[in-house]
């Protein structure tokens, strides 16, 4: 016998039940199909305009920085401004994602910017974002051809630009957004939801920013406006 | 690891005389406890989360064995591999073999409680394989050859200072005068250290707060960022996960994720959450070439049918250790296995057994703080009164206690003759302890005396006063 149908036997035998009970059977494809969602906190349901200002104040909570831009051909000007703020190289490596391929990065003549995953010796990251939640400020991004994983990870800075009529309120919009393009049960290699840099209280339970991940976690919210069609919960992902 | 957990009143005894366990405890009251609070308190809906979290796993575990199929399915189609492992020796073997065949010399691990169930460390060490721990406080822990003493918070249990001699030791290759006395100096050399093995390491071994089974999806939950560097650089990423982390589907995990974080650290949510489904595809320009998950029974299925089954439903938040007082006074090491406090109290014993573990659910003043901040709404003081329950019928309670629960038991069952001999212990105390108010010393009354005082009776029982006091006999 497996080690499979062992287990299984055993569940099977400790829940008093044969393999193939159609009842149980039923009851769990019904879970699966209609997937009902739970309380969802009032918090989180909200109009588009509250939903980017509760975005950004549970972002800067949770220590991460915002800027807002009115539109995306600012946020070369943007990225590079936090740069020079924080005294860091104006060096990128970007997502080889096609929206931040199309910025006038031309525009700042001091900026190098690389594309590809990230590297060990890259100090700062620019990717885009799938989606951003309200409820607590966190932003969802997909890997994918366009985010290699690596960018959120591995670099001291990690920026991340997001347009207002990605941000969601509640984690089961962003999940509906993921279905809607992937597929039901169907989802890329990883997911992340960030909430904030990295850090930890394993010493003393005192707070450090920047443990293994990111140090700083800056996002450059453009502001397309909160439009119609956020208004369904479509915004359009990157 | 080897559980010392048959020797818990040594382990608890030697705690108590520890001043700096004393020190380094002290911290939780004002951290995680004040912290939870708040959290909970900010979100009107915590309540509402919690029942329909526990009706979330209570329908899982009760349709276990179809959603474990439907979860490896789905693993499957994605391009990962499970392993079911019925035993430790089983998932040891499994992770082992998996390195062999990717030819791995170090593996980086992200913190997972079943791997140290497994005692996969030292098994791998021993098998010519270096694990390096990458959580901050596993890493620490991991220096000094000792396992954790809390299942968030694995170095609770020492300071700033302490962690600084380890440091000093472990790391010669920097400078010997570096300042290294605040918390970010020791998490700064830590993250420059352990940034190479990140990227040196053959395979990535990390744990699963959940499985999903409607995606085939395994997730984690780090603040630290050291589970995400752990699985998505090295060729290879194992999971390791018990039976009971399966849930239907992702809006039962944003679910979960509410009161997760708030119960654990009073976060309102944690820094990453990674869901992660199987291998990098063909256009990922980074990820694992291999996903493997490694599917843990080792006593859960034999839990699951009988009157433990409610203790499954823990979702490992640290919750009911940090409220309990017991844990405040001994700290984790004296539970002596892998998980301490109450959950450790419960699940010990059904996973070990209550012959090795039966100390554990009498170390309890069955004050109910734990279960009043379960997220899982898990009965943790009940669940620990089964245990001495068992204890009593396989005859393991040591034989003073079972002489007096009897004689007890005996008077309780006569109440004329209960009311007698009391009324004369409190008038008898109540004369020798007349002059100076206490005993020093009292037979049959040792665990209390050694430590403290025995406050003398003033001469009457409360019933006697009652009575009197109805029957108008007092002002």
């Amino acid at each position: 016998m497996s080690g499979r149908d062992a287990i299984l036997g055993a569940v099977r035998r400790s829940l008093k039940r044969a393999a193939g009970d159609a009842a149980a059977l039923a009851a769990v494809e019904a879970r699966l199909d209609t997937r009902e969602r739970g309380p969802v906190p009032a918090r989180a349901q909200i109009d588009a305009k509250a939903r980017v200002d509760l975005f950004q104040a549970m972002a800067e909570e949770h220590s991460a920085t915002l800027t807002r831009v009115a539109v995306a051909q600012d946020v070369p000007g943007a990225v590079a401004t936090y740069l020079k703020k924080h005294n860091l190289p104006q060096r990128l490596r970007a997502a080889p994602d096609p929206e931040i391929d199309a910025l006038p990065w031309d525009t700042q003549s001091l900026l190098t910017v690389e594309r590809g995953r990230a590297e060990a010796s890259d100090e700062t990251s620019l990717t885009g974002a799938f989606a951003g939640i309200a409820e607590t400020g966190t932003l969802m991004l997909l890997s994918g051809e366009a985010a290699p994983t690596t960018l959120n990870f591995l670099p001291d800075t990690h920026i991340v630009m997001i347009k207002a009529s990605q941000v969601v309120g509640p984690y089961e919009d962003a999940w509906d957004l993921v279905r809607a393009k992937h597929g039901p049960g169907e989802l890329p290699r990883t997911v992340n939801f960030i909430t904030g840099p990295s850090r930890t209280a394993d010493i003393e339970q005192t707070i450090q920013l920047g443990a293994h991940g990111p140090r700083r976690l800056h996002i450059v919210l453009v502001e397309d406006g909160p439009g119609e069609e956020s208004e369904d919960g479509t915004g359009d992902g990157a | 690891m080897r559980s010392i957990a048959h020797s818990f009143k040594d382990n608890a005894k030697a705690a108590l005389a520890d001043p700096q366990l004393r020190r380094a405890l002290d911290n939780i009251k004002t951290g995680f406890i004040t912290k939870r609070a708040a959290a909970a308190a900010r979100l009107p809906e915590f309540e509402a989360l919690r029942d329909a979290a526990r009706d979330i796993k209570n329908h899982t575990l009760d349709h276990l064995d179809l959603y474990l199929e439907r979860y490896a399915e789905n693993v499957q189609a994605g391009g990962g591999h499970v392993h079911w492992c019925a035993t430790a020796e089983d998932a040891r073997a499994a992770v082992l073999e998996i390195c062999r065949r990717a030819g791995a010399k170090t593996v980086t691990k992200g913190k997972s409680m079943i791997s140290e169930e497994i005692a996969l460390n030292d098994y791998l060490e021993a098998n010519g394989i270096t694990p390096v721990e990458t959580d901050l406080g596993e890493y620490i822990i991991q220096l000094r050859h000792e396992p954790p003493s809390h299942i968030i918070a694995p170095a609770v249990h020492l300071t700033k200072d302490a962690i600084e001699a380890d440091f000093r030791k472990a790391h010669p290759q920097f400078p010997k005068d570096r300042p290294l006395s605040e918390p970010r100096h020791l998490v700064d050399e830590a993250r420059q250290v352990l940034r190479s093995r990140f990227l040196a390491a053959d395979v990535g071994i990390t744990g699963a707060n959940f499985l999903i089974a409607e995606t085939g999806s395994s997730v984690i939950v780090t603040n630290e960022g050291n589970g995400d560097l752990t699985q998505v650089i090295p060729k290879v990423h194992i999971v390791v996960a018990s039976l009971e982390k399966v849930i239907p589907n992702l809006y039962d995990l944003s679910t979960i994720l509410r009161v997760l974080a708030r119960s654990a650290t009073g976060q309102e949510f944690t820094t990453y959450t990674t869901v992660s489904s199987g291998p990098k595809r063909p256009e990922d320009p980074d990820g694992p070439e291999e996903y493997h998950v490694i599917l843990l029974d080792n006593g859960r299925s034999r839990m699951l049918g009988g009157e433990f089954r409610e203790v499954l439903r823990c979702i490992r938040c640290g919750a009911c250790m940090n409220h309990c007082p017991v844990y405040h006074a001994i700290g984790g090491h004296a539970y002596g296995w892998v998980y301490p406090g109450p959950i450790g109290a419960v699940l010990t014993p059904g996973l070990l057994g209550v012959e090795e573990a039966g100390a554990l659910p009498n170390a309890s003043t069955f004050c109910g703080r734990c279960e009043s901040v379960c997220p899982m709404r898990i009965p943790l003081p009940k669940l620990m009164r089964h245990w001495r329950e068992r204890e009593f019928e396989r005859h393991l309670t040591p034989a003073p206690v079972r002489y007096g629960l009897a004689a007890w038991a005996f008077l309780a069952r006569r109440p004329a003759l209960y009311h007698w001999l009391l009324g004369l212990e409190m008038r008898v105390l109540g004369a020798l302890g007349r002059r100076k108010g206490r005993f020093a010393w009292l037979p049959f009354a040792g665990g209390w005396t050694r430590h403290r005082d025995f406050p003398a009776p003033q001469g009457r029982t409360f019933q006697s006063l009652w009575a009197e006091r109805k029957t108008g006999g007092a002002p």
